[in-house]
């Protein structure tokens, strides 16, 4: 592990952190209403009357959010709890209609489980999910509006939410920044939450304290909530734990607290004591019945997850050969994976992996395009990467010919056919024109022959000029060596 | 004409039926029955217009043989229902401008039955209330007061009175701690509040969700077979709605009830209880062993509990029920400076006394550092009031008990207002019923001897509605109550 040690004069001290991420749970409807989750809509236009806490309404349990919890429990390698029950949590805020919100606090559906993330130093590191639970959204405040009044929207009100727990696991920033890339990568796969943190589906506190390195103490934790980014994230723990560490060795102590983090300034602020939180006054849901999960239905979800990243990338490196880092980087997204796999079917798996990771990704940033939208398709970078091996076409003018698809969606095959592309790999004919270079460039031949061997690019490069760049490179070298002797 | 607003619904029924009667003119009776007794203020809001308006339809669906179980039928609805397009307040200042733009489950269940609503029953606010003193719109008068207005119980006040006065056909109730049966009694009407989770709860303003239940306010025990048939049902919008098949509860009526065991609790004989209560009781007892039930003594050791159990849960869920009250959305709306101040002015000057009290108590009961000796405990006491249930139920099919331990009080009672206490101290016989989810039904057993009406009450097994029908049916029959 990359031990992350903050050192001053006085001391060596470690960071202990632990995440509570919400994700907003993909699902057509509301977790307890029918009204739709369409993002983007107009303001309070997916509400229904539950949603708005009018009078005698009641809420009933969305069954495709119990799937996606499960799924997600699953994809965390967490046990899947078969008895569940509904609290409510009670406070009141402007965009909590009910005057509480609908969440699970004794018995959550999922229990604990664990993830791997890989570090960059080459280690990967184990965190521990404590729980997770599903919940219902609060509306959206916007106070910006006016001077004076507040204005409500209701269409986030309801939409369901996964609250992810992990202990307390966390030793330095970058371990906390690996495992949300890691989290957000396998809800992603599994389509149980989009993942985007700008725009709020997915949201992050963190907990964090310090101590003296070496000892085993918990000292009061500061949360600072709702960041919106991995980055910030790591920002925030990073400040946060030297802001304890000096506040510390200036003798003084620490109150556990609520903080907020400014993105502008990368810092984090003071919001309220932990001591004058509200009571929230949890107590059974009595307008649900206890959730039970029948082993049936829960490998009925087990049945159809996908292949998450960790498996999919060890299959990428042990079957296809591809190295680690190249495994993992194209497997943190599901549709990149996808994509390989489909331009590496019968093809140099690894050769596929670098055009990929190289000209492919490079073409999409400069087109400021996303994967899905690619001029060239899976199947066509394959046939790029299969001309390559079979020497029909050599490595630079293979480039020529991507940057012909990448402006056309041609396929390969039809580009060097028609441009007439096809490497020359025909002996007499290389042969004929470096004869012909040999007898113009007596000077050059004397020359290397006399010992100056770093003419021999030269020639080559004289031949490949001659062939308009279709002489096959390997078959010049070879013949250029023999007949310079 | 007013000879009409004598029938009951089933009579109703046979005669539109025969088309010895309109339903128009049945309706017509019934409102100028409304207007002629406005004074009993059972009513809070009237729908007369559309009543008659549905009550044509009626007509032309008797007319062309498309007619409804219970159509042409009008109903008071208990103003606890939200019905779509006319105002529902639960009798409280919080929400009296409300008007819902949907219908609750039990209601719409009424109306495709073909049945016609006259207007909003009063109630204890938000129905929390044994005498119907604490609604925004004033007390429900008992129509059997003489000189000194009476209490009409509560907190379905408004239903009972409306039901005995002939105000309405039947009306809609719904029972919480006794809020069908405690009025139904005092109003020497009948009430059945079934099995927990046989009607909706959809669209009824919620008071305490684990203990609210829906029913009908009668003017018999046939009308009440008929009511709950339309009125109970799975619904897949209350996830607390059970899917129990639900019977032909009519079917029961007339049956025999030979060698069916009656239970008599023996902690039910409590001190200080009217004397002329247990002698009606020991007469109930009498009517049903000559029946031929077979009286056995049980013992149901938790009751004295039930009171204490019952004002932890209820005023907590009501609590966080009430909590949507708040003045942002809908409802009284007193502006201040800043939300918390928007919050404390609407809420302070929505809510009732009564109603403050039980938000404080649940709020109490709730918090940290209580919950575990209030709410959890409460909970505990709870199981243990319904394993009491089930092991009576061991030795008897249904339990037979007074209703209330007291006669109908004046309005304004002092000895009721100064100690709420002693207010819910009416529900001693009826609360346990709402903890274990059981049916019960409370039907008149004869007058005191000031001339007021008592009732009686019978505890089913859970959906086990139909034996508490047969039983009352029988129970009625002996009892030979003059109806008001």
């Amino acid at each position: 592990m990359a031990e992350y040690i903050i050192t001053t004069e006085k001391g060596k001290w470690e960071v202990i952190c632990g995440l509570e991420i919400h994700c907003q749970i993909i699902s057509k409807s509301k977790i307890f209403s029918g009204a739709s989750t369409e993002f983007g809509d107009d303001v309070n236009e997916n509400v229904s009357f539950v949603d708005a806490g009018m009078p005698g309404m009641l809420p009933t349990l969305n069954e495709e959010c119990v799937h996606q919890a499960v799924k997600t429990g699953l994809g965390l390698n967490a046990v899947i709890n078969k008895y569940s029950q509904f609290s409510r949590k009670n406070y009141f805020y402007a965009d909590l209609p009910q005057g509480y919100q609908i969440t699970q606090f004794e018995y959550p559906i999922v229990g604990e489980g664990a993830i791997d993330v890989d570090l960059s130093d080459g280690t990967s590191k184990t965190i521990r999910i404590e729980r997770m639970h599903i919940e219902q959204d609060a509306a959206k405040s916007i106070h910006d509006m006016s001077p004076t009044k507040s204005f409500i929207d209701l269409n986030r009100a309801g939409v369901g939410l996964m609250e992810i727990v992990t202990k307390p696991d966390f030793r330095s920033p970058e371990e906390a920044g690996a495992f949300l890339k890691k989290l957000r990568s396998i809800v992603r796969y599994l389509g149980t939450c989009d993942g985007n943190m700008d725009e709020g589906s997915m949201r992050c506190d963190a907990s964090i304290s310090v101590r003296p390195l070496g000892s085993d103490e918990l000292r009061p934790r500061a949360e600072v909530k709702n960041v919106n980014s991995v980055k910030f994230v790591m920002q925030a723990i990073e400040y946060e734990a030297k802001r304890q560490v000096e506040l510390y060795e200036k003798g003084e102590t620490i109150e556990q607290q609520t903080r907020q983090f400014d993105s502008v300034n990368g810092v984090t602020k003071f919001m309220r004591k932990k001591e004058f939180s509200d009571d929230y006054r949890y107590f059974p849901e009595p307008d649900l019945p206890p959730l039970i999960l029948t082993d049936e239905f829960i490998n009925k979800v087990k049945s159809e997850l996908v292949e998450l990243p960790d498996a999919k990338k060890a299959r990428f490196v042990k079957d296809l050969g591809l190295t680690t880092y190249d495994a993992t980087v194209i497997c943190e997204n599901k549709e990149t994976a996808d994509f390989f796999e489909k331009a590496a079917k019968g093809h140099d798996a690894k050769k596929v992996a670098n055009w990929l990771m190289g000209d492919f990704f490079a073409m999409l940033n400069e087109k400021k395009k996303e994967l899905k939208d690619s001029p060239v398709t899976a199947e066509n970078l394959g046939a790029l990467v299969e001309l390559i091996t079979t020497n029909v076409i050599n490595g630079k003018t293979a480039k020529d010919v991507f940057a012909i698809m990448a402006e056309t969606g041609e396929n390969p095959e039809k580009i060097v056919e028609e441009k007439g592309l096809k490497q020359v790999t025909d002996t007499g004919a290389i042969e004929k024109l470096i004869d012909d270079l040999l007898a113009t460039a007596a000077d050059n031949v004397a020359a290397y022959r006399g010992g100056k061997v770093g003419l021999f690019g030269w020639f080559v490069g004289q031949v490949m000029k001659q062939s308009q760049g279709k002489a096959n490179p390997q078959v010049v070298n070879e013949l250029l060596k023999k007949k310079l002797g | 004409m007013s000879e009409l607003v004598e029938l009951t619904v089933s009579e109703s029924l046979k005669k539109l039926r025969n088309k010895e009667i309109s339903a128009v003119e049945l309706t017509q009776a019934y409102i100028n029955k409304m207007q002629d007794n406005a004074k009993y203020n059972a009513y809070v809001t009237l729908n007369e217009e559309k009543a008659l308006e549905q009550a044509k339809e009626a007509d032309k669906r008797y007319q062309n043989g498309t007619n409804r179980p219970l159509e042409g039928i009008a109903l008071g609805i208990k103003d606890l229902f939200c019905t779509k397009g006319l105002r529902t307040t639960a009798c409280s200042h919080i929400i009296d401008n409300f008007i819902p733009q949907y219908e609750s489950t039990v209601t719409q269940n009424l109306l495709d039955d073909g049945a016609v609503f006259l207007g909003k029953l009063n109630l204890d606010e938000f129905a929390m209330g044994g005498s119907n003193e604490t609604s925004y719109f004033g007390p429900v008068v008992n129509p059997w007061s003489k000189e000194t207005k009476l209490v009409a119980g509560g907190s379905s006040g408004g239903s009972a009175a409306a039901v005995a006065a002939k105000m309405c056909a039947a009306a809609t109730g719904t029972d919480t701690g006794g809020s069908i049966r405690e009025p139904a009694a005092f109003c020497g009407v009948t009430g059945i509040k079934p099995t927990y989770g046989r009607c909706s709860r959809y669209g009824i303003i919620a008071f305490a969700s684990s203990l609210d239940q829906a029913g009908p306010i009668c003017k018999d025990v046939a009308d009440c077979a008929l009511l709950l048939n339309s009125m109970a049902g799975y619904d897949a919008k209350d996830s607390t709605s059970s899917k129990v098949e639900v019977p032909d509860f009519s079917a029961f009526l007339g049956k025999d009830i030979k060698g069916l065991k009656v239970g008599i609790p023996n902690e039910y004989r409590i001190d200080g209880m009217n004397e002329e209560i247990v002698t009606y009781w020991d007469k109930a007892a009498e009517i049903l062993k000559n029946a031929g039930a077979e009286i056995v003594s049980i013992s149901l050791p938790h009751t004295k509990y039930a009171l204490p159990t019952y004002y932890v849960i209820a005023p907590a869920e009501a609590s966080s029920n009430l909590s949507r009250y708040d003045g942002v959305r809908y409802g009284n709306r007193v502006d201040g400076n800043g939300l918390d101040e928007l919050y404390t002015n609407s809420r302070t000057s929505g809510f009732g006394k009564e109603v403050k009290r039980r938000i404080l108590i649940g709020t109490y009961v709730l918090s940290a550092g209580y919950y575990d000796a209030y709410y959890l405990k409460a909970q505990k006491v709870r199981q243990l009031i319904k394993n009491d249930f089930d092991k009576a139920f061991e030795k008897c099919d249904v339990i037979l008990t007074p209703t209330s331990p007291i006669e109908p009080f004046a309005i304004g009672d002092k000895k009721m207002l100064e100690n709420p206490i002693n207010m819910y101290l009416n529900d001693v016989f009826t609360v346990s019923v709402n903890l274990a989810g059981l049916p019960a039904m409370s039907l008149p057993i004869g007058l005191s001897k000031n001339g007021l009406p008592l009732g009686m009450q019978l505890i089913g097994k859970p959906f086990d509605e139909g034996t508490v029908f047969k039983t009352a049916y029988q129970l009625e029959r002996g009892a030979n109550f003059v109806r008001m």
